[in-house]
């Protein structure tokens, strides 16, 4: 203890004077900053060359930025509702939140990670994992729309996700606290050896991307925390990192850093896969929630499964190993060729790297030592294929460029360092500011990176912005990593928290983009497809409004004889076929978001009136130069009022059905 | 065969391309459109450059109260029949006419396109002048006039905050190009006969 002290006193001490280095460093980019504000520079008009996807956090959504420039393009909702697109709101929208635990309007959102094709990004779907209430989702990347969540059962704290494997035959979710299994009311001290960590593979439909668990796998109660699939020649396994091999149920901070190693779990699952095709496994009763929005209909449907199929390490023998890995080890990173699996000991002195082929002969060669609940642990020097020596001081992510160099986080040293796999040299240090988490290159978790830029995201800002109060912004800063020292170009502001991030070049995402909805395509079941057909039709004290908008109207504009105590379903149409011309519709007196409705979609908003009057409501989105103009009233009377039901647009009567 | 007699089947039959080309095209720019609207006009039928420009035409012309584009509009019917005689005439004069023959069809071909441009130019100006009286916004011209929003029959022309091209397209120049050699057949077929005799 006193010895890691001491280290940890000199690294700090070391790091303090590194630290001013960068300083200095800083400086001279100072003089170059004309030069750096040119590569970052995107001039009116042009676009950026890569996008940049990077997680919300605790914001529970996924932002889309442009690098190099870093500018904000979109917000996608993903786990949390979201008012400004009705995300959550909107009757389309709401099944989409919904799980075991019923509806859900916020998560911790996670780890991006983009579809590939041969370990290459392909651009179709990015995946993301929420961390809280255990659920993936596949975001459509021409939509740019979450277009399928699917809940995780028997997991918590679903961190070590959504990685998805070479060809994306799956997308990984991994447990990151460990719980009973089945979940029972049980004293929290009987955790060692009867809780359980799930790790899930959900298979993906390679034509439409829909999420499918295909198996469970349920490991040792520990915490799994990071994971990364083999690619190249370890195609078909996937590797996690494990914290609180001690298996503590309090105090882990200080009772789950006791075990001078944990694990990285080595997993092959085309074996598992091959049990499971064979009609092994155990299929367990369960609840989850799956959730699939339809982009022709322009609504989610949420279906609650009750069932998943259980597999125990035991059950299939030379499926599972533990590679022991220095102290609590985060990242779980797989160099592109696939040869070694680099696992960051957030509170180790170096940084390890198992080897692959060493693994394979190890276990070949059968050089164990002991098992953990029956799953053999490999000897340590036996996986090794190096280390890097004094890296820096809390490891926690590492990237690849393609050209042999890896590249780490270091949280407690602030910075991120740069080194060569083969030799573990260091070849460059730069700091962040301040406390960097995760890291990003433009496919460098694939088998090919681009290796132009590097984005650190850094947890905390303190004095780097305009001060906001107490709460700051996070942080993302741009390296360009072209020559042989990594050089800072820009930081920007980001959305609650980012943790990891997957770029990729725009011209594999930019021509596929949609730029509207098809009318004729739009089966909504409320949808209004020309203003002739507009109307509004009463079931009870149940109204359904069929509405239409166009600029610079809706159609109808008017009704009358809706009463208190009616629930007024607006559907309305935006019967639009022009790109960027969304209307909007709020009505006074909503206990909902307004609706933002693209060309060719139908959304649906509820009124509940609770005051007599004439209440009116209007476009949200600022349309045309006609735009204010874009309004309409709606009558509410008396309940048992014998107003009769009218709608009409420019004083053209139509009584209603 | 002569070659006058070639000139004019082959030139006759240039016409064929305007059932499968567009034969003139207005296309309009706007700050909101950087990609711009646009319409190919082809003897049947009208076209959108991108999908749903027609329509999104209509929407921006709503404004000023103009009338929608029609789906179809007669000379739809007319103009295949008349190209369609023209060719078939042409074919069998150049097969068994003589130059002066050849001559007239130019001429008749000439009349047939000046009427044709005549309609198009009585259309373009109905459908700019004949305003809604509840059109949104209503322009004047410096004169007092009420503006118009005619798009030119050919060229360029500033139209508020659209800029509209018209410009014939490659039916257009299948039908000069057609006509053309048609014209020339006449007078080789002028010089086949002198030498002749």
């Amino acid at each position: 203890m006193k010895t890691i002290f001491k280290s940890l006193l000199v690294i700090t001490v070391l790091s303090m004077v590194l630290g001013s280095c960068g300083k200095g460093d800083s400086k001279k980019n100072g003089a170059l900053s004309g030069n750096a504000a040119e590569r970052v520079y995107v001039a009116p008009g042009e676009y950026d060359e890569f996008y940049a996807f990077l997680s919300g956090g605790f914001s529970g959504q996924l932002a889309v930025y442009g690098l190099p420039s870093g500018r904000l393009f979109k917000v996608i909702p993903v786990f949390s509702v979201d008012p400004e697109k009705a995300y959550g709101f909107s009757e389309e929208t709401k099944p989409m939140l919904n799980t075991s635990h019923g509806f859900i309007p916020w998560d911790d959102s996670h780890h991006p990670d983009i579809s590939q094709t041969t370990g290459e990004l392909d651009g179709r779907w990015i995946f993301i994992n929420g961390n809280n209430t255990p659920r993936i989702a596949r975001i459509d990347l021409t939509s740019f729309e979450t277009a399928e969540i699917i809940e995780i059962p028997n997991s918590a704290g679903n961190h070590s996700s959504s990685y998805v494997t070479e060809n994306t035959e799956y997308v990984v979710a991994g447990t990151r606290f460990s719980i009973p299994y089945p979940q029972k009311d049980m004293p929290i001290n009987e955790y060692k050896g009867n809780f359980k960590g799930a790790l899930t593979f959900i298979a993906v439909d390679p034509k439409n991307g829909s999420m499918d668990i295909k198996f469970q796998l349920m490991m040792p109660g520990f915490n799994y925390d990071l994971s990364h699939p083999g690619r190249g020649a370890s195609h078909g396994w996937f590797f996690f990192t494990t914290y609180n091999t001690e298996e503590a149920n309090s105090l882990l901070e200080v009772n789950a850093s006791q075990n001078d190693k944990d694990y990285i779990a080595a997993i092959n699952w085309k074996k598992i896969e091959e049990y499971v095709n064979n009609g092994g496994g155990k299929k367990t009763p369960t609840k989850y929630a799956h959730n699939v929005y339809n982009e022709e209909t322009h609504s989610a449907t949420s279906t609650i499964k009750e069932e998943v199929l259980i597999i125990n390490p035991s059950d299939v023998p030379g499926a599972i190993y533990f590679m022991p890995t220095p102290k609590s080890p985060h990242g779980c990173d797989v160099d592109p060729t696939g040869e070694y699996i680099v696992g960051s000991g957030k509170l180790a002195a170096e940084l390890t790297v198992h080897s692959f082929s060493k693994m394979i002969k190890a276990i070949d060669e059968k050089k164990f030592d002991g098992d953990a609940y029956g799953i053999p642990i490999l000897q340590y020097e036996a996986t090794l294929a190096g280390a890097v020596k004094q890296p820096g001081l809390g490891p926690l992510h590492t990237e690849f460029d393609g050209k042999g160099n890896a590249y780490t986080t270091f949280f407690i040293s602030s910075e991120v360092v740069k080194w060569k796999l083969g030799t573990w040299e260091v070849i460059d240090r730069k700091p962040v500011f301040y406390s960097v988490g995760h890291l990003m290159i433009p496919g460098g978790n694939s088998r090919k990176p681009f290796g132009k830029y590097l984005v650190a995201m850094n947890k905390i800002t303190k004095d780097r912005y305009l001060s906001t109060g107490p709460e700051v912004t996070q942080s993302a800063q741009l390296f360009d990593i072209t020559g042989e020292k990594m050089e800072m170009l820009l930081d920007f502001p980001t959305i609650g928290e980012p943790h990891y991030a997957a770029g990729i070049p725009a011209s594999m995402i930019m021509p596929k983009s949609k730029k509207i909805y098809k009318l004729e395509e739009n089966k909504h079941p409320y949808a209004t497809k020309s203003e002739a057909t507009s109307k509004v039709v009463r079931k009870g004290n149940e109204v359904h409004v069929y509405m239409t908008m166009i600029r610079s109207h809706f159609a109808p504009d008017n009704i009358e004889g809706i009463q208190v105590g009616d629930k007024v379903f607006f559907h309305v149409t935006n019967l639009e076929q022009d790109y960027d011309v969304p209307h909007g519709f709020a009505v006074i007196g909503a206990n909902t978001s307004e609706l933002l409705i693209m060309p060719g979609q139908t959304k649906t908003n509820i009124w509940e009136p609770k005051q007599v009057g004439v209440w009116p409501f209007y476009c949200t989105d600022f349309c045309s130069a006609l735009h204010q103009e874009m309004q309409g009233y709606i009558r509410v009377s008396p309940k048992g009022s014998n107003v009769p039901l009218t709608y009409t647009l420019d004083g053209d009567a139509v009584d209603a059905e | 065969m002569k070659k006058s007699k070639i000139l004019m089947i082959v030139g006759s039959l240039l016409l064929l391309g305007l059932f499968v080309f567009p034969l003139w095209n207005i296309t309009l720019e706007a700050p909101q459109y950087p990609i711009p609207l646009g319409m190919d006009i082809y003897i049947n039928k009208f076209v959108d450059t991108h999908e749903f420009d027609i329509k999104n035409i209509n929407l921006m012309n709503h404004y000023v109260g103009m009338q929608n584009i029609p789906e179809t509009i007669p000379e739809f019917k007319i103009f295949p029949v008349a190209i369609g005689i023209m060719v078939v005439l042409g074919v069998i004069i150049g097969f068994f006419g003589n130059h002066k023959l050849f001559l007239a069809w130019f001429v008749l071909m000439c009349i047939l396109g000046t009427a044709g441009m005549y309609d198009f130019y009585m259309w373009e100006y109905n459908y700019g002048h004949n305003l809604s009286p509840k059109a949104i916004m209503n322009f004047k011209n410096p004169d007092g006039s009420v503006m118009g929003f005619q798009p030119p029959l050919f060229g360029t022309k500033d139209i508020l905050n659209f800029t509209a091209h018209s410009y014939p397209r490659t039916g257009a120049y299948f039908l000069f190009v057609g006509m053309l050699l048609t014209f020339v057949s006449f007078f080789v077929g002028k010089k086949e006969a002198k030498a002749k005799a």
